[in-house]
């Protein structure tokens, strides 16, 4: 065991500098330059002395590999320097001021599409065929049709312009997280209602959960202990990987509902031809990625005992 | 008493049809009605999508500044936008945008995904090396990430959402391709075959192939939906396909400014795109159950 996690973090730590070297070279490859960016917000023109010499001062001027190589130095002390649009401000401070938006925003979207995912999906498994199992197909469905931007932005038609319950945007206060959440669920909703029922019902034909009923074992039993937990640990593989994306913040739901969170400044960062910031966060997001499957292969080895560590063939 | 009676002669034989396995598929396709209805809906679209010039009542550029955020009325069935321009007639156009992307970016993806994955499966040693480890690289990306940074890299435009798609969709393709072809090369009925004498590029065509297009097509008709909504998302992020030529998401993205006042706008977009993915899947789930019936639980 030890030997094989010593090789899945060498393996990601070579998917960290590949990633970081395609977005570095992607990022360079984008037309225009942060100066040109600010000139044109300003709708002023930067005179070419002062953008050499603002090159000069934050590295720009030098080949495209050096400067790889200058900012992988210092990336792996976690220094990322400091923003080239928010001025003043380190780049770490952004992360660290934005991340905890995203992250509440994410473990909500998770609490919430627990419950409702996997409710609808035991129930589903436990009646199949009856209300409960239709419900849990039609809700499954409806996720999967609907694009989550389009959902957020009806839900906001209905609730926050017509009725007026809540907040159109903002997060500052509980009634504002009702529908960034409802949103944000759609995905994690589906496959967890999906793996669920899936999962389930795969457990209840076991010949296990057969003999235990023979046995003449409680009904509460068998569901509690024979079910349940067989049935679940399958689905610790879809939900690691799930709250990894989730906490990860979300472009859409960001944006459209005015929450300051890291998805929202990625895209306002490529825009602005904001380098470090960009970099920063695509390495962050890769860095917890990897290392959320990571875990995730290493837990479920722990509560499944079948799972052996073998070299994928 | 007799032990064995005489085998009844046989009289008549009634010559047995032999369908091909794609008419099988037709016939169990056709037993879901969801999916023909699906099937109607998107072949409809199609047309629209084809003919939009011609059914268009109004075009889609065109502003008519005294019907500006004009709710639904005879005139204008869907409203008339912030320029004053038909929704309709821009939500047909749009289809034009959707289908373009959602089929041809499936075609560009199997076009680069198959090849590569059956060789990699086929070969094996370090070519198979080689190209997991870059599968691995490019899919440990977030994929919408991958997209947003190609498409500020490449711009705006609906060949670019193209190939920003095709170079980070080969890579399921070639994956499911490789998967595939490793357990395919192992089948019995493959060793059987071997074993009788075939050669490799025998195997290849008459096996391999066939056996690996099922899955295959049933990943493309699950994939245009997902790249339908790729193309709404990107374009909703105004990084997808530039004003003034009309996109779902791209509506969608610019009326979402007006959601306060005039819903109206957006309301028809949003629902038109929910309707097509759903249709979509519909259709995709009935391909594949009429594909490959061992799949159905």
């Amino acid at each position: 065991m030890g030997r094989y996690i010593i090789m899945r973090l060498a393996g990601i730590v070579g998917v960290l500098l590949a990633v970081s070297f395609i977005t570095f070279m992607l990022m360079k490859a984008v037309p225009a330059g942060p100066f040109d960016i600010m000139a044109v917000n300003a709708s002023k023109s930067i005179p070419d002395e002062i953008k050499k010499s603002l090159e000069v001062k934050y590295g720009l001027d030098k080949p495209v590999i050096v400067q790889y190589l200058l900012f992988m130095r210092n990336a792996v002390r976690l220094d990322f320097g400091y923003s080239f649009y928010y001025q003043g401000q380190t780049v770490l401070q952004i992360l660290q001021n934005q991340w905890p938006y995203s992250i509440q925003l994410g473990l909500l979207t998770m609490g919430f599409s627990i419950i409702v995912g996997m409710g609808l999906g035991i129930g589903a498994a436990m009646k199949q065929g009856s209300w409960v199992d239709y419900l849990g197909t039609g809700v499954s469905l409806f996720c999967l049709a609907m694009p989550s931007f389009v959902f957020a932005i009806l839900l906001q038609i209905v609730f926050a312009v017509k009725l007026g319950w809540v907040p159109t945007g903002g997060w500052d206060s509980p009634q504002q997280w009702v529908l960034p959440v409802l949103a944000n669920s759609l995905g994690p909703v589906l496959v967890l209602q999906r793996y669920t029922r899936a999962s389930m019902a795969d457990v209840m034909r076991s010949n296990y959960v057969r003999t235990a009923r023979a046995k003449g074992m409680k009904e509460s039993r068998v569901i509690f202990i024979h079910i349940f937990k067989n049935a679940l640990t399958p689905i610790v593989t879809v939900g690691g990987p799930m709250l990894a994306g989730l906490i990860t913040g979300s472009f859409f739901i960001e944006s459209i509902f005015r929450i300051p969170g890291i998805g929202m400044f990625w895209v306002t960062a490529i825009q602005n031809r904001d380098y470090p910031l960009i970099m920063a966060t695509t390495l962050a997001w890769t860095a917890i990625i990897s290392f959320t499957y990571l875990i995730t292969d290493l837990i479920y080895a722990l509560i499944d005992p079948r799972v052996a560590f073998v070299k994928e063939k | 008493m007799a032990i064995t009676s005489p085998a009844p002669a046989i009289t008549s034989v009634k010559p047995m049809r032999r369908s091909s396995s794609a008419a099988l598929a037709w016939r169990r396709f056709l037993q879901r009605k969801w999916a023909v209805a699906a099937l109607i809906f998107i072949v409809l679209q199609v047309l629209m999508a084809v003919f939009a010039y011609q059914i268009a009542p109004y075009d889609p550029q065109y502003s008519d500044f005294t019907v500006t955020y004009a709710f639904p009325s005879a005139q204008h069935p869907f409203g008339a936008d912030d320029l004053g321009r038909d929704i309709l007639s821009r939500i047909i156009h749009g289809t034009r945008v959707s289908y373009s992307v959602g089929v041809l970016s499936q075609i560009f993806i199997v076009l680069i995904g198959l090849p590569i994955g059956a060789f990699a499966g086929l070969k094996g040693g370090w070519i198979d090396f080689i190209v997991m480890r870059l599968i691995d690289v490019l899919s440990s990306i977030p994929g919408l990430l991958l997209y947003i940074l190609l498409m500020v890299v490449l711009g705006a435009g609906l060949e670019n959402i193209i190939i920003a798609m095709t170079i980070t969709g080969w890579i399921g393709i070639a994956r499911l391709v490789r998967g595939q072809v490793l357990s395919l090369k192992e089948a019995d009925f493959v060793r059987a075959s071997r074993s009788m004498g075939a050669n490799t590029g025998w195997i290849v065509r008459t096996h391999i192939i066939r056996n690996t297009l099922t899955p295959v097509i049933i990943s493309m008709t699950l994939g245009v939906p997902g790249a339908m909504f790729a193309e709404a998302g990107l374009s909703f992020l105004g990084l997808g396909i530039a004003p003034p030529t009309p996109s779902w998401g791209q509506m969608i993205g610019i009326y979402q400014g007006f959601v306060r006042t005039w819903p109206h706008m957006i309301l028809y977009p949003a629902l038109v795109l929910a309707i097509t993915m759903l249709a979509w899947i519909i259709l995709g789930d009935g391909v594949r159950d009429a594909l490959d019936p061992n799949i159905r639980s």
